[in-house]
């Protein structure tokens, strides 16, 4: 063999490895009478790790609070914390663990879509429940999943409904490629036809790419209104820097994000970003009490420095209205946990939050933000009340055609 | 235009694969060493920058050079004197050691940095650029460019000009003949690990000018950065400069001639490689040798 046919080899070996690690902290469980266990599963390392690791955090955060207000059916939580290490067979593998191993009465997880379809099965399997606190796709209800991000009628839509009333013609679209961009263009597509807004162009990118020279110089060939951005991750850094770096500005190429909240903004660089939209239903700077609240506790556990964001905040609720259920079912029981839960509405940082009983999403508030330059993002507009959840867009025509 | 644009373009991806690579035409093509951590020194690179920048404020790229140099040589030279010298001609051991060394890095870089990605500022003269002809450079693509042909030109005086230099091109022509005329094999090793590694921290410096600052920041690099030093020929200076612009060049072409083509242009680049090796394994350039090898 060749030396250099044996490196490529070796190099080939190596890729197969880097998809194929994960770690195992696992944590001994002895099962206390006073404490209820609950999971938390997130990418605690590799690529997902830069999101989730705050989820968990505010997660924790609201275990706490839940405990010092006398824990749930007078016992406290105990959070079993396990990594899904970005790869998503772990997740699946983990979720089993919880289940099994540390009977948690419910687990909340997961941020990318494939991850929640990894563990998807396995929760169904088990009758047991996943909390997912993450924006997504939509398309999407199983019965043993409580949904507390946005579906696409809560962000997606509601964006292109603002871009319309700004009188936006044409869009171009950028994503990673994989599920949720390509089903978020699907809908975005749809929507376009119907709406009388053209397309000018649609880009895929592997998760992780970090050159856009070619993109944004096709942007500048296009020229559209707007630019609809579904990258996730690291490529929104790589993105903006390159954007601007090649001449343009929030004026001159105006874009809207579905996934760059306040945490992402940090990275990017708030001078890189500054003065573009982003979609979600909460912002650091959302007004209310409650929020000032969630705030002020954030900071105080994990330091002044510290921002929070949509899906944090997704998080911190699906352990506030888990409680809530539980308390209002009297049992930790999951079916039990299930009846309970719809209808039940909380006062949580975003304002208020209702469990739509039917297909386990929430109703939410669609807000559009104008990021800031110190890296905070203004709320410009708002869908005035909570919108109910619609995952597969039954109440919209245009979208007869979607499955 | 745009074509002409997709030529800088291409240009000035060629200039970060060739950074990124430089330092692994040391470590792998001289001394043969699989240094899959050698990712992780461009990230120790790109962070020397962040840690640098309440000291240096907006210049802090421009200082963090030096010191991402030293950062990257030092770590280097401790991985080469604790763990891989005990592996040498165990190509198979090292690759997997070293895997394992990254992941360490990347979750020791988490704990100490946190999991969020960081921001380094750019100085102020980097940002921007200029319309000639109707073609957009950008002030940092330049900057980035300038560095790798910078480097170039100090490797390639640092192997014909100096003695070490000299010393280093012997032991990885021959080891046992260098060892014999009074070479000391080990500290060439040293040497050669401490600058190849100290131009990965070089290249992350360079880095946190277009791209993402964050523990993971060198996964991103470590293979197209493999690519080249192989597509270019083991050790061949002049080879890892032609391949690093010929794919930064197809890679933008493709991506632009196609619709949705970044999927498309990585596949393109993969199979072009593939084909190059089928014909030449050994790359664009060999060395010549009569050694029985």
């Amino acid at each position: 063999m060749s030396p250099v046919r044996r490196t490529l080899i070796t190099l080939l070996a190596a890729g197969l490895l880097a998809g194929g690690c994960a770690n195992d902290p696992s944590e001994g469980g002895g099962s206390g009478g006073n404490t209820i266990k609950v999971g938390i599963l997130h990418s605690l390392s590799g690529t997902m790790a830069i999101s989730e690791v705050t989820v968990r955090d505010s997660e924790l955060l609201a275990i706490d609070e839940v405990n010092a207000a006398g824990g749930v059916l007078g016992k406290k939580l105990e959070p079993v914390v396990e990594d899904g290490a970005s790869d998503w067979p772990t997740f699946a593998e983990k979720a089993q663990k919880l289940i099994n191993e540390d009977k948690v009465a419910t687990t909340f997880g997961g941020w990318t879509s494939a991850s929640r379809k990894a563990m998807l099965p396995v929760f169904e399997r088990n009758k047991a429940l996943l909390w997912y606190p993450v924006q997504y796709e939509g398309l999407e209800s199983s019965p043993y999943i409580f949904y507390t991000g946005a579906t696409t009628n809560q962000q997606i839509v509601p964006a292109l409904d603002y871009l319309k009333q700004q009188g936006k013609k044409s869009v171009f679209l950028v994503g990673s490629d994989y599920v949720f961009p390509r089903t978020a263009n699907k809908i975005i597509k749809a929507y376009a036809a119907a709406n009388g807004m053209t397309i000018s162009g649609e880009e895929y990118t592997p998760l992780g790419t970090t050159e856009y020279s070619t993109i944004v110089n096709k942007l500048g060939q296009a020229k559209p209104d707007v630019v609809f951005n579904t990258l996730n991750g690291d490529s929104n850094v790589a993105f903006f820097k390159q954007l601007r770096s090649a001449g343009f500005t929030a004026q001159t190429m105006p874009t809207v994000s579905v996934s760059v909240a306040e945490e992402e903004v940090t990275g990017i660089g708030p001078a890189n970003v500054a003065g573009h939209l982003v979609a979600w239903n909460y912002y650091q700077t959302t007004e209310g009490t409650t929020n000032s609240t969630f705030v002020k506790a954030y900071k105080a556990k994990y330091g002044a420095d510290k921002v929070t964001s949509d899906p944090m905040e997704a998080g911190y609720n699906a352990v506030k209205l888990w409680a809530a259920a539980a308390a209002k079912a009297g049992s930790v029981d999951v079916d039990a946990v299930k009846k309970a839960a719809g209808g039940i509405s909380l006062d949580l940082p975003e304002g208020k939050v209702t469990i739509d009983g039917e297909n386990q999403h929430v109703y939410k508030t669609a807000r559009i933000g104008l990021i800031q330059p110190d890296g905070q993002i203004k709320e410009v507009w708002n869908s005035g009340a909570p919108i109910k959840p619609d995952p597969y867009l039954k109440g919209y025509a245009w979208a007869a055609g979607l499955s | 235009m745009g074509t002409l644009n997709q030529l800088v373009i291409g240009a000035s991806i060629g200039a970060v694969l060739l950074l990124a690579a430089l330092g692994l035409t040391f470590t792998f093509g001289q001394m043969g060493v699989i240094n899959m951590a050698h990712g992780e020194f461009i990230m120790a690179g790109a962070y020397t920058a962040y840690v640098l920048q309440p000291l240096a404020g907006d210049q802090a790229v421009i200082v963090a050079l030096p010191v991402a140099f030293a950062v990257g040589g030092v770590l280097g030279l401790i991985l080469e004197r604790l763990i891989i010298r005990r592996f040498y001609g165990r190509p198979l051991d090292t690759l997997l050691l070293t895997f394992g060394i990254s992941l360490i890095l990347q979750q020791a870089a988490r704990d100490i940095f946190g999991a969020p990605n960081v921001q380094v500022d750019a100085p102020g003269w980097l940002t921007g650029g200029v319309d000639l002809a109707g073609v957009r450079i950008a002030y940092n693509r330049l900057f980035i460019l300038v560095l790798a042909i910078g480097c170039v030109v100090a490797i390639s005086l640092y192997l014909s000009k100096l003695r070490q230099g000299r010393r280093m091109r012997a032991v990885m022509q021959n080891r046992q003949l260098a060892a014999v005329s009074g070479v000391a094999t080990g500290r060439v090793d040293q040497a050669t690990f401490f600058i190849g590694s100290g131009l990965a921290g070089v290249a992350g410096v360079a880095l946190t000018l277009i791209g993402p600052v964050g523990p993971t920041l060198g996964t991103a690099y470590i293979v197209d950065a493999f690519l080249v030093v192989v597509a270019g020929g083991l050790g061949q200076l002049k080879g890892a400069v032609i391949a690093a612009f010929v794919l930064g060049v197809l890679n933008s072409f493709v991506e632009f001639w196609t619709a949705n083509g970044a999927s498309f242009a990585k596949v393109v680049v993969f199979a072009v490689i593939i084909a190059f090796l089928q014909f030449r394994p050994q790359g664009m350039f060999v060395l010549k040798s009569r050694a029985l090898t």
